[in-house]
């Protein structure tokens, strides 16, 4: 159970990376646009990739009414994804440390991974609700109003994962270091299950 | 599986074959031409040229931006003259730049550009340039390719044999062209003879770019030309060419050209930096004007100074020699390594060097041939390290390739003549379109010569292009001179007259290039950083509008309250903080010009509203989609009408 108690210590603690490196990014590269504006996702809030970027985006989303990005103020999430992110490292070394002195089995890695799972999913489902607002909530004002052949009104939100073009711009979408230590740390406290388990049959023989 | 042995030993051979084909063709290159011009001067769609090249507008009073090899103008960066395409001299921060002590000039003859160096390399921090008909230099930014100081040069007129620099950038000296009373004063033309002085002024530069008359010397009233700073060895020393060393005041065509020989003047300043260090020197009245440009405040302002420290070169020892050189001198050209210095006689076919150790040791033995007004000129033939033999008819310019080559334009033969150091021999000419007067290799008068390709920029253009009427652009070659012959590779066409070019490989400052302007770090009086601040102020029959501009609107766009009588100062800040989104301001019937501003930047100009009405303005720059829509009123009313103030952004009252 040693080794499998660090490995679940080291998986659990790579979610902090989160609090450094950015979760999702979203660029917008357009022809007039050589060097793409970008947005990179934090659990926290959004910064423009380069320091004007947001104010950018925003200047050209007002031409179709796009509302403005929000600061973290605006948007509940990115009070509660540090908590979220923070209390389930914090509980994912407790039971590492736990498991290492074999105070508990290795069944409550695989309890956690599937916690975590869980709320990933839940995290992602708000964030592509959020999109969709973000690209159909539109100002009735808007300066250009278009629409689609059947006479909707245009969506303009990113895509959750890939490349779409959205008239001039094409949005590409894709995971950043964040959310990819996130994914190492949670395949580690697989490893750390999987372990844990085998450590523990070998001695049951 | 034999088949896929048998291509990979194809493709192995394939490859052999090819590589022995690039080696034949190398050798090839290094031998003469090989393949076409129009290759190499092609820089794709999309793709940066290898070199910067700014070549002065001479009667423009600007500096032209060039890219390097494909001769494509980049930009025109105003410096003396008023520049209506973007408000520059005419917009109130900018108007202080173009003062002097005779009032505001709106006009300017831009003449010999100089990249700043550290240890006699471009180092791309500032570009220098002179102002020949109202003495001046100015200061550019390689950062934000903006004229950022101007300092006027008192006691001189003609400020030809300026604006360059030595080679750690202590110095930018400004020489005098038509000799002068000095100080001005009212006497007999025909008294000029030994009345006259020639002036040469030594500007410190600081750390921070900032130019400041360190000291005058007083040099005898000859016609001072052209001039360029020792280095390596002979650092510490700077070359004057001189012309009308006979001081005639009339009919100079002929009466100046009737002396077999002129004279380079050696001046040591760091001698004479030293003796004015020791408190030597005597200051006198002057009246000039030294106006920077602050990018905090983006205001220029002028100061007006009244002393002027004055050296005669009589009293320090040792600050001062005269070398004869025959024929006029043009250029005066120093090579990389300092050591030869070039009199382009530009009456003969023949070019003087003379050799810096040869000088020392002349001055060392007194080898003195008389002297001039108390300055010792020194023998001829033991200044003299050789003189290239008819090289062609009328030398002006000479630069060095950094291979131990010249390069010299033939202004009367039309032709740019390459030739070796320390042999004299000429290797190679080759035509140029037409009556070439200067030509620049990029770090060329350096100690570091960037040798791949020369420009030649010429002063008759006639059939080379297309024909526009009887008013030409001039025209420029583009040789390429890696190899042993010079190979014309390109002619393209330049703006104003350009009377020499400075260039850099891009590299060096490309990087550095700034984008936009902080709008956080916008200290403008006026400025307003957000719609929020925007309104209108009076104060007696000034309006003061503080305005901001942003795809695709102004706040305010509806203004009431003006009179007619009125003067309106429009302070237009552009709130974009995005690379290139610049918004015009243009106000109907303004005496002024447009103005075009640049991100995160506030400029003001003034309109003075002569009718009732209502009256639009507009953006000038094709900023966006909307950009058609960027638009507003100004309500003017009568002189003696009740209608208050009023700003409004969509019928909404700011503030």
């Amino acid at each position: 159970m040693k080794n499998s108690g660090i490995l679940m210590v080291i998986g659990s603690a790579l979610l902090l990376g989160l609090f450094i490196y950015p979760l999702w990014n979203i660029q917008l590269e357009a022809p007039q646009y050589p060097d793409p504006l970008g947005m990179n996702i934090y659990i926290s809030g959004i910064q423009g990739e380069e320091e004007f970027d947001i104010q950018n985006i925003d200047g050209i989303n007002h031409y179709i009414g796009m509302k403005k990005i929000p600061t973290p103020a605006e948007m509940w999430e990115f009070n509660t994804f540090p908590l979220v992110i923070g209390g389930m490292a914090a509980l994912g070394a407790l039971l590492g440390i736990l498991g290492f002195f074999k105070v508990i089995g290795p069944n409550w890695f695989l309890g956690w991974l599937i916690l975590m799972t869980v709320l990933g999913i839940l995290g992602m489902m708000d964030f592509n609700n959020w999109l969709s607002d973000y690209g159909t909530d539109l100002d009735p004002k808007a300066i250009m109003k278009l629409t689609d052949s059947e006479g909707n009104p245009l969506s303009y939100k990113p895509p959750l994962l890939g490349s779409q073009k959205i008239l001039n711009f094409t949005a590409h979408s894709y995971p950043r270091a964040g959310a990819y230590l996130m994914f190492i740390g949670m395949l580690l406290t697989l490893v750390a299950w999987w372990v844990g388990k085998k450590a523990k049959g070998t001695m049951a023989k | 599986m034999k088949n896929i042995f048998k291509i990979a030993v194809l493709g192995v051979l394939g490859l052999f074959i090819q590589s022995c084909g690039n080696d034949g063709s190398s050798g090839e290159k290094s031998g003469a031409i090989t393949s076409n011009a129009a290759e190499r001067v092609y820089v794709a769609p999309g793709e940066h040229d290898e070199y910067y090249a700014f070549l002065s507008g001479g009667y423009s009073g600007n500096l032209t931006v060039y890219g390097l090899p494909s001769g494509r103008m980049l930009k025109e960066i105003p410096v003396f003259s008023q520049f209506p395409t973007n408000g520059y001299g005419y917009s109130e921060e900018t108007v202080p730049m173009l003062n002097t002590s005779f009032g505001f000039v709106p006009w300017g003859d831009s003449h010999h550009p100089d990249i700043s160096q550290t240890e006699g390399e471009l180092d791309g921090r500032w570009i220098f340039i002179n102002e020949n008909n109202t003495p001046r230099i100015a200061r550019i930014s390689l950062e934000t390719f903006e004229t950022e100081e101007i300092i006027e040069i008192p006691h001189s007129a003609g400020n030809h044999s300026s604006s360059f620099i030595t080679e750690n950038t202590e110095y930018v000296v400004a020489g005098t062209r038509f000799s002068v009373p000095y100080p001005q004063e009212d006497m007999a033309i025909d008294q000029m003879k030994g009345n006259f002085k020639g002036p040469l002024t030594f500007i410190a530069v600081g750390e921070d770019g900032r130019m400041n008359i360190d000291f005058q010397l007083k040099m005898p009233g000859f016609n001072y030309d052209l001039s360029h700073p020792g280095r390596g060895d002979s650092h510490g020393w700077f070359f004057f060419t001189t012309y009308n060393t006979e001081e005639a005041h009339t009919m100079q065509e002929v009466n100046a050209s009737q002396n077999d020989k002129d004279f380079i003047a050696a001046v040591n300043w760091k001698k004479i930096q030293e003796y004015v260090k020791n408190g030597g020197g005597e200051e006198i009245d002057a009246e000039y004007a030294h106006n920077v440009f602050d990018h905090s405040t983006q205001a220029a302002t002028t100061t007006m100074k009244n002393k002027v420290l004055t050296v005669d070169p009589r009293e320090v020892e040792g600050a001062v020699y005269f070398m004869p050189t025959p024929k006029s001198p043009h250029g005066c050209d120093v090579d990389p390594s300092g050591e030869y210095i070039v009199g382009n006689g530009k009456l003969s076919t023949d070019l003087t060097v003379h050799s810096f150790s040869k000088m020392l040791k002349a001055i060392e033995n007194k080898d003195f041939d008389g002297d001039a007004y108390g300055i010792p000129i020194l023998n001829f033939d033991s200044t003299l390290a050789g003189t290239v033999k008819e090289g062609g008819l009328g030398p002006l310019h000479t630069e060095f390739d950094g291979k131990g080559n010249a390069y010299t334009t033939f202004f009367i033969s039309s032709e740019v003549v390459k030739w070796k150091l320390g042999t004299w021999e000429v290797l190679d000419r080759q035509p140029s379109y037409y009556s070439v007067g200067h030509l620049m290799i990029p770090g060329g008068n350096s100690r570091e010569p960037y040798g791949k390709y020369m420009i030649s920029m010429n002063k008759i253009t006639k059939d080379r292009y297309l024909p526009t009427g009887p008013e030409l652009e001039h025209s420029a070659q583009l040789y390429d001179i890696s190899g042993e012959k010079m190979e014309l590779l390109l002619d393209f066409p330049t703006h104003g007259e350009p009377h020499y070019a400075a260039g850099i490989p891009a590299e060096k400052i490309k990087s550095k290039s700034q984008k936009i302007y902080r709008l956080d770090e916008n200290e403008h009086e006026y400025a307003a950083t957000s719609e929020s601040e925007t309104k209108m102020e009076r104060d007696g029959n000034e309006v003061h509008v503080y305005m901001t501009t942003v795809r695709s609107h102004f706040s305010p766009d509806n203004l009431e309250g003006i009179k007619v009588g009125d003067k309106v100062f429009f302070h237009v800040t552009n709130l974009e903080q995005d690379f290139d989104v610049p918004h015009g301001f243009a106000m109907i019937g303004a005496n002024t010009s447009e103005l075009l501003i640049m991100p995160g930047q506030t400029k003001t100009i003034t309109w003075e509203p002569k009718k009732e009405g209502v009256w639009p303005f507009y953006c000038t720059d094709f900023c966006s989609a909307l950009h058609q829509e960027m638009q507003g009123y100004v309500r003017v009313s009568g002189q003696n009408s009740n209608v208050p103030l009023k700003w409004t952004l969509d019928d909404e009252e700011i503030n």
